[in-house]
């Protein structure tokens, strides 16, 4: 079976036209939208993109991580440092950055799951990994410590160092999420995907029909701590700044998990339904809180709007909206 | 698909100094039903869950075709050619029915689209392909139970393990399954041993029974000398007050 057969096979025709005009419309956002509209649109995609990442521990391998700015810091730091430090640019960064966040996954998916830590307390673990190194970082001056690292801001454009304005950055989490979209649903449509669901859903009745349980769940944690370290390159390079309190946040973690959780867990199209939600809705409210002088408003909103859905959609907004206009795609 | 022969070689096991299974023997020859039985708590499910995998025994061990599967994974089990089902159910429950058998079918046929094929046309053996398409959750018990054996065999397996697939069927669905599990037998001489407190099935499908009882054999015959049995007897119906 051909590549395209499998990532189009079963989607029904509405579906891919409304993705192809989908990309269409992102492709040409930057000359549709202004400055500030090109900003939000930046910050909806690198949440679609971490929050893809992450739904693929949890939505399908069904493993919860509430760590997850582990790999982001890591990622972010190592490609920063190496810039900083010795002026490697972030295309051959990245990958020290994404094979440390990869490793550790690994200590992390390891110990969690050679020893079948599940649920809240997996979670534990991934929580008190994300902290050691925050802790850790605040230490290391070639880090520089809790005082932050900087790279120096330059808006001239010059690709090959990933510097340059928003322009450049917004193709580039473009480019990142539609990779991971599809990357996700060749995954999802292939026998380690399936194993995943199953393992999800029950893992011992997935031993019993032949899933090796610990080595996939490894695979799923290393995939999403990757693509996770790329989301934090992505972010350092676009923020020029680094700080362990913010990098390696509990706040950060759980930021990452709104969207998919909004969404719609372990649906493909799901993240990025709640990236547009949360941020888009969020920024909405952020410019109210400014109007009416009220701050905090985007926090409430963010409350009430987790409330609401898990209340009323628990199974998430897209698979709902699919639903309603037969976009096929259901909950894995 | 054809049939392994099973050797329990004096296994035991302990849970806390709480002795549950003691010195059981028995075989099982390539391409037979035999049934174990024996009253609630006597340990039959943990002799399963020693053969597929799930605990490793204490003592003796357990071989398929010569080969010795104790102490190995439960995945390694299955690859070794054990299917099993959970007394307890346990479906994929929020994945269709077809992707439940198809799981089980990508263990021996990694492309999706063949495993699908093959997961349907176990499902129609089975008599579920009607609701293929429906949530695993959504199924009645018996039909769960039905899902059991039709992911267990998805896996192509020289033995099946049957825990309790009667339990919560109407006769006539006994029977079907009955039907089912003899046709299945004569037509690929899969072994299979199936614990089993129905005694309609035991007697319709074995040609061999074990009893066990407080963790250890106390019989094992035909049904005709099994139903003779003394030792099953008082096991079952009580022992005879001395007069």
């Amino acid at each position: 079976m051909t590549l395209l057969a499998r990532l189009t096979g079963g989607v029904p025709a509405r579906s891919l036209w409304g993705l192809g005009l989908l990309l269409v419309l992102l492709l040409a956002a930057p000359a549709l939208l202004g400055k500030y509209g090109l900003s939000v649109l930046i910050l909806v995609l690198y949440f679609a993109f971490v929050g893809q990442a992450w739904n693929i521990m949890m939505g399908f391998a069904g493993q919860l991580s509430l760590g997850h700015a582990l790999y982001a810091g890591v990622g972010g730091y190592i490609a920063a440092g190496l810039f900083f430090h010795y002026g490697i640019g972030p295309w051959a960064g990245v990958f020290v950055a994404v094979a440390a966040a990869v490793a550790a996954g690994s200590i992390v998916g390891y110990l969690g799951f050679r020893f079948s830590l599940a649920g809240v307390y997996f979670a534990l673990l991934t929580i008190a990994f994300s902290e050691f190194t925050r802790i850790a970082f605040d230490h290391w001056g070639w880090a520089g410590g809790s005082g932050g690292l900087f790279l120096k801001v330059d808006a001239t454009s010059d690709i090959l160092n990933l510097r340059g304005g928003p322009l450049l950055f917004y193709y580039v989490i473009l480019a990142l999420a539609a990779g991971t979209f599809i990357l996700c649903r060749l995954l999802l449509e292939s026998r380690l995907g399936r194993y995943w669901l199953a393992i999800r859903e029950d893992p011992e009745a997935a031993q019993a029909v032949g899933v090796p349980v610990l080595r996939c769940k490894m695979i799923a944690i290393m995939i999403s701590a990757a693509l996770t370290a790329l989301a934090g390159v992505w972010n350092a390079f676009y923020y020029n700044n680094l700080f362990p309190e913010t990098a390696f946040a509990m706040g950060r973690s759980i930021e990452f998990t709104l969207a998919p959780i909004i969404g719609g867990l372990g649906t493909l199209f799901g993240p990025i339904v709640g990236a547009v939600v949360l941020t888009g809705l969020g920024e909405i409210f952020t410019d109210l809180s400014e109007v009416f002088h009220i701050s905090g408003l985007k926090q409430i909103f963010y409350g009430l709007a987790l409330l609401v859905i898990v209340m009323y959609r628990p199974a998430g907004v897209w698979p709902w909206i699919a639903e309603r206009f037969g976009f096929g795609e259901k909950r894995r | 698909m054809s049939g392994a022969r099973l050797e329990l070689d004096g296994i035991g096991k302990s849970f806390r100094g709480l002795r549950a299974v003691h010195d059981v023997s028995f075989d099982v020859p390539a391409g037979a039903i035999n049934a174990l039985i024996g009253p609630n708590g006597a340990g039959k499910t943990t002799i399963f869950n020693m053969i597929a995998g799930v605990y490793r025994p204490d003592a003796g061990s357990v071989r398929l075709d010569g080969r010795q599967i104790s102490g190995l994974r439960p995945d390694l089990v299955c690859d070794a050619g054990v299917g099993r089902t959970f007394q307890i159910v346990k479906p994929f429950k929020g994945l269709s029915v077809l992707e439940n058998v198809t799981v089980g079918a990508l263990h021996r046929r990694p492309a999706l689209p063949d495993a699908r094929a093959y997961a349907a046309d176990i499902l129609l053996q089975l008599g579920l392909h009607d609701r293929r398409h429906q949530a695993a959750e959504s199924l009645t018990l018996p039909d769960r139970k039905r899902l059991e054996v039709a992911r267990a065999l998805a896996t192509e397996p020289k033995l099946l393990l049957l825990d309790e697939v009667m339990a919560g069927l109407r006769p006539t669905e006994i029977d079907v399954m009955v039907t089912f599990l003899q046709e299945l037998n004569q037509r690929t001489g899969l072994t299979i041993l199936l614990i089993e407190h129905v005694m309609r099935a035991v007697m319709a499908l074995a040609s061999n029974i074990v009893v066990v009882s407080y963790g250890e054999k106390i019989a094992e015959g035909t049904p005709a000398e099994i139903a003779r049995h003394q030792a099953v007897l008082d096991v079952y119906l009580g022992e005879a007050e001395p007069a």
